[in-house]
């Protein structure tokens, strides 16, 4: 069984994200990144199921920028055995992504493609539901358990008020949630390996699929402010405070 | 033409979220707003959905394929009716997300996820970067697909007049998922992102068994119980109880935030709120920045005494 990964570049989740001066969008420049969280969830369960002998073979794709190719190294590293690198530096959204998987799937075949439940960056929580639709697979989203049995998955998925389970026909798309498990940290040797690990190079044009954004950003603000820091002394001034002045119980 | 809102329930009872979403629909000015109830044995959510104000129509399609809300036959669904409408709303919720992108796949159209403000029928306001900033966007797909933040809209009102429920087909099964079965945590307590009140515990909480002392406070003030990530994180309290930007968006009347540092992934859960109080020992805790009213002591003391103050001035869940 072959998996997919789809990983994204994004801003470090430990970053404080800086609205540009000209409102155009989000500072970038000097800015540390890394691999989206929920994909590198999505890398480490597809090297379990390598690991656990269910899957044969891990390829880790990536489409943006010539830097997407670190990210592509970083899925490497933790034991992807090879990258595809879908190149542009047009923006890319959400369904031009899925399109684009699309034609990397039928080349590639799959069984399973797993994606992070959303980037944090656009918070979209659009790309896996949205290539399952143009597959025609079933999807498994916001997983927190995988089981494959027979040609068939069964899914545990994180929803509101507690946990569903269901059980999906091969081949299938699985978007990660938080607690499906904790990625591994690339060891030096597994860094160095990576390094002659295979990526293969396409464009949007040798895939033959318009990528262009569909969806227009007018300008990014900051959202306003909130003013904060009043203090109480004690509960008894809580409560008359709660009561009284803010009038909400 | 007009605007499909699809109902979010659970065969019994329409979910508040979608009453948020109609408000929206009736924003974006796009002519009539019809509301779409799919299920098993849902005639009660339709006669409900019937009364909501500013809509026009019900559609109801009552079969055991839309019992629980798998998103492969819901979205085929949805396709099928996709022609009438220039909109397609549903809220935000994990249902929500898990549907709209297969529709709007389908359609090849675009999504507008998580919208918080309509300023016409094709430029919405949404967060990104977990709300630590806003993008004015806008589509200009002939039709859109549009999951409604519910926490960002007034509900819309229920009326004694009903609209006209008209019951329709099932559309195609695409047989390639089923469901297995679900897991609820039973509660008592108000559900998070409806709760007027929501007070939350975080790693100051030491331990799950501690949570008690947070369900005490909320128990007096009818409130819903959240934690943060952190308390997530360490076991305490199960998954759906995560307030923040991996888990749950709340903005209720009144948030008490009990031994949570405020981190910005839980900031982003909770700084809507009307009204916020923390109480932390830390008194650099960065809550303290955005709360209202900040109780600087230890949970375990001040917890108990709140519980104990709200009984002495005869406080009642409203």
């Amino acid at each position: 069984m072959k998996i997919l990964v789809a990983v994204k570049r994004v801003i470090d989740y430990n970053v404080k994200v800086r609205v540009k001066g000209d409102n155009t969008g989000v500072e970038l420049t000097n800015v540390k990144m890394s691999m989206n969280p929920f994909d590198e969830i999505a890398v480490e369960e597809a090297i379990r199921l390598h690991e656990a002998g269910i899957a044969t073979e891990v390829i880790a794709v990536s489409l943006g920028e010539a830097k997407c190719a670190e990210t592509i190294r970083t899925a490497l590293a933790m034991g992807a055995d090879r990258g595809i690198h879908v190149k542009t530096d047009e923006e890319l959204q959400p369904l031009a992504v899925a399109k684009l998987l699309k034609a990397i799937c039928e080349k590639e075949t799959p069984d399973m493609v797993i994606v992070g439940k959303q980037a944090i960056d656009d918070d979209c929580s659009q790309t896996g539901q949205m290539l399952a639709a143009l597959m025609g697979w079933a999807q498994g989203t916001f997983a927190s358990k995988v089981e494959i049995n027979d040609g068939k998955a069964q899914i545990t998925r994180e929803i509101d008020g507690g946990l569903e389970t269901v059980e999906l026909s091969m081949p299938i798309v699985v978007t990660t949630d938080l607690r499906l498990n904790e990625p591994r940290y690339a060891s030096l040797p597994n860094i160095m390996k990576a390094k002659k690990k295979q990526i293969d190079e396409y464009s949007p044009e040798d895939l033959k699929i318009d990528a262009s954004p569909r969806l227009k950003t007018l300008r990014v603000d900051e959202p306003p402010p909130r003013q904060g820091g009043g203090k109480v002394a004690d509960v008894a001034e809580l409560v008359d405070k709660l009561k009284n002045e803010a009038g909400v119980i | 033409m007009g605007v499909l809102v699809i109902a979010e329930h659970d065969n019994h009872e329409i979910k508040g979220a979608t009453l948020n979403t109609v408000t929206a629909a009736v924003a974006l000015a796009a002519g009539d707003i019809e509301v779409l109830v799919a299920g098993e044995n849902c005639q009660t959510v339709a006669e409900q959905a019937a009364a909501i104000k500013g809509i026009s129509k019900v559609r109801m399609v009552d079969n055991g394929l839309y019992g629980n809300g798998l998103a492969e036959p819901f979205a085929a669904l949805i396709v099928g009716l996709a022609e009438d409408y220039t909109h397609i709303l549903l809220s935000h919720t994990t249902s929500g997300k898990n549907v709209a992108p297969r529709v709007a796949a389908l359609l090849d159209v675009v999504q507008v996820s998580d919208i918080m403000e309509v300023q016409s029928s094709n430029t919405f306001v949404r967060p990104i970067y977990a709300g630590n900033a806003l993008a004015t966007v806008q589509a200009d797909d002939p039709k859109l697909v549009i999951t409604v933040r519910s926490t960002a809209f007034e509900k819309t009102g229920l009326g004694d007049e009903k609209v006209t429920i008209e019951t329709m087909e099932a559309g195609k099964n695409p047989e390639i998922s089923s469901f297995v079965g679900q897991e609820l945590t039973r509660s008592e307590r108000p559900e998070l992102t409806s709760a007027r009140i929501v007070v939350s515990g975080g790693r100051g909480m030491q331990s799950g068994d501690n949570f008690h002392l947070v369900e005490a406070v909320a128990d007096k003030i009818g409130a819903g119980v959240g934690a943060s990530r952190a308390a997530v994180d360490a076991g305490y309290v199960p998954n759906d109880y995560q307030v923040g930007q991996t888990g749950k968006i709340v903005a209720p009347e009144l948030y008490v935030a009990v031994g949570i540092s405020g981190a910005i992934q839980h900031l982003a859960g909770m700084k809507d709120s009307k009204v916020i109080v923390a109480i932390n020992k830390d008194e650099e805790a960065p809550i303290f920045q955005v709360a209202d009213y900040g109780l600087v002591g230890d949970l375990f003391e001040e917890l108990p005494a709140l519980t104990s103050e709200l009984e002495k001035q005869g406080i009642k869940p409203r």
